[in-house]
């Protein structure tokens, strides 16, 4: 993955199969600790001990369509590889969460990339399943609520309607780029 | 600066212009593999662009686009299926944003299918 935001939404995605109704995705970054830490969590269906402890094994998969499983084994890659760190906790029936510590000096760090595609992607992906996402940097920040948005346009106006695909985009870009000081 | 306020504004526009879709078996429907594979290979500007090509060209009323996972021929990824009410499923094979364009020009509006993009040519 080229991108670090191409890895959360791989895993976010995983959120969406497990039934959650709520995705939590905090992306902090501290640019003097030169530290950036992403926590995904969700009140989906959880694993069992069992099956967590085989989740970062690349060789065990849920899905039938083929025999590997690459999506956690890539992002805890992703982490320590640039000499930060990974855990995964879940608990049956309450949900799931996972967090990732990167060091943005090493040289190995995979840039943070397109969050708002893959944020927009993500709200749009189940009308079951909402996101709430902050990003954080260095103490500033911005929250992006998709139950607040859906409050807004009631039972009969969709979140997936073009429309509001392209105003939610905007809308979370003026967000991100306000955390940089005005600057894309 | 954008606003939760403008929102409410855009909702009205939108749900004056939204068509209640009566008769879903009209509806072409597109469907991109957003698995691991996909996602690594490129689909998620793949879905976004045929999200906007949608939106830009007004086609909301007879294009639904959705999100599923592996496929399994992950070594075509960035995969798109093309769902046309009546017709036999057209397999889009190793998608780029670029030939998102044509797709929606060429299949979606016009009902020719690109073949030069679909699997049976990419597999010869």
């Amino acid at each position: 993955m080229r991108e670090l935001s191409l890895n959360i939404l791989d895993i976010a995605c995983n959120c969406v199969t497990a039934k959650a109704s709520l995705v939590e995705i905090t992306v902090d970054e501290d640019t003097s600790a030169h530290t950036l830490s992403v926590v995904i969590a969700d009140n989906g269906c959880g694993m069992d001990e069992e099956t967590l402890n085989k989740v970062q094994d690349p060789f065990y998969t849920t899905r039938t369509t083929r025999k590997v499983g690459l999506g956690i084994p890539l992002f805890k890659m992703s982490a320590e590889m640039c000499g930060g760190s990974f855990k995964i906790e879940s608990e049956k029936g309450v949900g799931t969460t996972v967090y990732a510590d990167y060091k943005t000096d090493n040289i190995d760090f995979v840039p943070l990339g397109d969050m708002v595609s893959s944020i927009i992607t993500l709200a749009t992906m189940n009308k079951a399943t909402d996101v709430f996402y902050r990003q954080v940097l260095n103490g500033k920040e911005i929250i992006f609520d998709t139950r607040e948005i859906k409050k807004i346009l009631g039972d009969d106006v969709p979140i997936d309607q073009p429309e509001i695909i392209q105003w939610m985009r905007g809308y979370l870009e003026e967000l991100i780029e306000s955390l940089n000081g005005g600057v894309s | 600066m954008k606003s939760l306020e403008e929102l409410k504004a855009i909702r009205e526009k939108t749900l004056a212009n939204m068509h209640v879709r009566d008769d879903s078996s009209d509806v072409i429907r597109v469907v991109v593999g957003m698995a691991t594979c996909g996602i690594a290979a490129g689909a998620r500007p793949v879905l976004n662009g045929f999200v906007d090509e949608v939106a830009k060209r007004n086609l909301g009323e007879k294009v639904s686009v959705s999100q599923t996972g592996c496929i399994g021929i992950c070594q075509f990824e960035p995969v798109v299926e093309v769902f046309v009410p009546g017709q036999e499923k057209v397999t889009y094979v190793k998608m780029t944003e670029e030939k998102v364009a044509k797709v929606v020009c060429d299949h979606l509006v016009n009902g020719n299918v690109v073949t030069e993009y679909t699997i049976g040519a990419m597999a010869k």
